[in-house]
């Protein structure tokens, strides 16, 4: 897969030059040297019955896009790394140009993983909480809530409803809305409204046995501001994220050829075993699937904790060290492109099996 | 008897006798339901053939509908039991959106409500920081424009690379759709260095002029780069599964790529594009990102992007922060609602096809 990617690319890059050309000078041997007509097309024919101004126009419709694709989002990322080798401060430097850049080599990478700048292993660790939350426990759920209502329950419409609204509303919102349930105070959070009708004490959250000795340092009762509030976030995340998976099974699952479950049921397995040695088995490009969707989510959570308390300690994540690195007081554009960059590359993982799966589909 | 009436009966009477409940616990990991009231259908079940248990369910199935079993009681308990919890945030919040704040801290959250009213909502709407009808107005002047212009260039970028094909179009398509996913914050520093140094991207500027930087074309241009790759993906998915021969019997007959994507393609694609256009909806309705780091000043950002400010405007009054809250979500549980289909289909198209 990546030799012919490469192949491709090197046989599109001498397209693009032509394409730029082409707006100047469109001369009747742009397309000879357009690689266009050199290629094997599934369609051979119908390139014939393409004129001149119609391949000028497919090419226009393609390129100027994807130029702007390349130049803008992967050129991004090219700069990034740039600029992570640089201590480039950006120092009230909005136009001006490149003020105080020092090239410093991989420096910014050496203080971000020998500890100099602490937020960042524990932001990793963070997004690695979140991955394995959302993984362990709200894609298995949202696939058992598939599998529920891919039977024949009652009421359908509404339970699809209840799972399906949390996925429409943006993580912004997510964020208040559960702030609204973990909030301090018996009359400002719910959950704490909850248990002091049920007669606890307010200072509560750190009385509780084992639990609470995390959230000792935590003067009030507040669940998102003690050193583990990642989990209460990412508990809000859990609520957005179970009704993703269960849309995507469940089209998954209504496209599950019923001839094998019947088969399976005819072979006396019952209804666990025909889902875990059945369709799971056979489900295996939507797992796989759900499980890069999941790992993409979990790298571009941001909204969450942004919203919480401006994605600072300790709700850190890769996400939000980039973005304070940008845009704060105290600019370090060197610096925050360096976790941008780690941030891509480990985001690239699930990107490329995402790509190899559809694309390996394509070619049958 | 009938069998199936007789089990669900059986279920809740104490002192069945134990043999039925064997069969019934037998029964009860079978996939489609099969009750059986006699002792010898279950042991029948057991020595049967495969041939006698697919009559046996076949017999089953057309009663299942009437039946009502431990197992199918167990599954609705989890069910509903589940619907609640997962119901119970947005209840809270409408809950706590119509009570006054008076009421609140008198009483708690946990108490029956000494009135409800909607003052909430209106005060909410009236206040200056945010501005929601500004914000609203906002959200439409970015919104709209993008999904119009994200889905024409995404059609158009999707019919040419699915519908005619040269050597590079896999990896073109393989471009925008790791483009998409990306994480946004993987770019912010650039394109924040972009949006406030330039007006147009390199070489046509001059650094002189308007910035990008707190533009509502800013905003439309960035949502459009980057949804655009999603666009492309589910689109080029659709149309491939549409027939080639209308497409080559059009060119035969003289008409220009131009007019085949816009009379023959498009009208084709109507349910992938009104699902995109659903979905597009949401998704840059729904952007915080961007908007967040892109827009400066908040007269000009729109509802999402807002909630940021409201979250720290109303701090001190919870109900009146969730009367605002809910106000942001209305244009987009309205839109799913209207639209769950259009919603699902289109992110099922994104990720099931493949």
């Amino acid at each position: 897969m990546p030799d012919k990617a490469a192949s491709a690319a090197a046989s599109v890059q001498p397209g693009d030059p032509g394409l730029a050309g082409a707006a100047v000078t469109p001369s009747t041997r742009l397309f000879d040297r357009f690689p266009f007509n050199r290629m094997p097309f599934i369609g051979r024919q119908r390139w014939h019955l393409l004129t001149r101004r119609d391949k000028f126009v497919l090419a226009l419709m393609v390129g100027i896009p994807l130029v702007l694709d390349i130049a803008l989002i992967w050129g991004s990322i090219v700069v990034d790394f740039l600029w992570s080798l640089t201590d480039w401060h950006g120092n009230g430097a909005i136009t001006g140009g490149g003020v105080g850049h020092q090239y410093v080599g991989l420096n910014n990478y050496g203080q971000l993983f020998t500890g100099t700048y602490p937020f960042f292993w524990t932001a990793a660790l963070h997004n690695v909480f979140w991955l394995a939350f959302l993984m362990f426990v709200a894609t298995p759920l949202g696939i058992l809530m598939a599998v529920i209502l891919d039977g024949h329950i009652k009421g359908m419409a509404f339970y699809r409803t209840v799972f399906y609204l949390p996925v429409v509303l943006s993580l912004a919102l997510v964020g208040i809305i559960w702030q609204l349930q973990y909030a301090p105070d018996w009359d400002r959070g719910f959950i704490n409204g909850t248990l002091h009708f049920f007669g606890y004490q307010v200072p509560l959250i750190k009385d509780i046995p084992f639990v609470g000795k995390w959230f000792r340092d935590v003067s009030t009762t507040d669940w998102v501001g003690g050193p583990l509030s990642i989990i209460p976030t990412v508990i809000a995340a859990t609520w957005r994220h179970v009704g993703y998976v269960t849309i995507l099974y469940l089209a998954g699952l209504k496209g599950f050829d019923p001839t094998l479950r019947e088969a399976a049921a005819i072979d006396g397995a019952n209804s666990r075993q025909t889902f875990f040695k059945v369709v799971f088995p056979v489900m295996k490009p939507i797992n796989i699937m759900i499980v890069v969707i999941t790992t993409i989510e979990a790298l571009r959570a941001f909204d969450l904790a942004f919203i919480t308390n401006g994605g600072r300690s300790p709700l850190e994540l890769l996400s939000t060290l980039i973005t304070n690195n940008a845009l704060s007081e105290s600019t370090r554009i060197g610096f925050g492109s360096a976790i941008a960059v780690i941030l891509a590359i480990v985001s690239l993982v699930p990107i490329v099996i995402f790509l190899a799966m559809t694309m390996r589909e394509e070619k049958k | 008897m009938s069998d199936a009436e007789s089990t669900p009966g059986a279920a809740f009477t104490p002192g069945v006798a134990p043999s039925e409940e064997a069969a019934r616990a037998r029964a009860k990991d079978m996939p489609f339901d099969l009750i059986d009231a006699s002792d010898a259908a279950a042991k029948d079940r057991e020595t049967a053939s495969a041939t006698e248990r697919a009559l046996a369910r076949g017999a089953v199935l057309k009663r299942k509908r009437g039946g009502i079993k431990p197992r199918r009681v167990g599954l609705y308990a989890f069910l509903v039991t589940i619907t609640f919890i997962w119901m119970m945030p947005l209840l809270v919040a409408v809950y706590e959106a119509l009570r006054t704040n008076g009421d609140v801290i008198q009483n708690g959250i946990f108490s029956l409500p000494h009135g409800l009213t909607l003052d909430n909502f209106i005060t909410a709407w009236g206040s200056t920081t945010p501005d929601f009808p500004q914000a609203y107005a906002n959200t439409l002047i970015v919104t709209i424009p993008s999904v119009i212009i994200v889905l024409l260039i995404g059609s158009m970028v999707a019919y040419a690379v699915s519908k005619y094909s040269w050597r590079a179009n896999l990896l073109v398509l393989m471009i925008f759709t790791a483009g998409n996913l990306l994480p946004q914050q993987a770019i912010i520093l650039p394109m924040y260095r972009l949006f406030s140094t330039h007006l147009l991207p390199w070489p046509f500027t001059d650094n002189g002029g308007t910035l990008l930087y707190n533009q509502y074309i800013g905003l439309i241009f960035i949502h459009v780069l980057f949804q655009l790759g999603f666009v492309v993906f589910v689109l080029s998915n659709y149309m491939k599964t549409l027939g080639t021969e209308i497409i080559e019997s059009a060119l035969v007959d003289g008409a220009g790529v131009v007019r085949i994507w816009a009379s023959i393609v498009m009208p084709l694609c109507k349910p992938a594009v009104a699902a995109m256009a659903t979905l597009e909806f949401t998704f840059i309705y729904n952007d915080f990102f961007w908007a967040l780091t892109l827009m400066s000043t908040q007269d000009k950002r729109p509802i999402t992007a807002a909630l940021n400010t409201i979250q720290g405007q109303y701090y001190t009054n919870y109900n009146l922060l969730a009367a605002a809250a809910l106000l942001a979500a209305v244009p987009t549980v309205l839109v799913f609602l209207a639209l769950q289909r259009y919603f699902v289909s289109g992110l099922t198209l994104g990720s099931t096809k493949g």
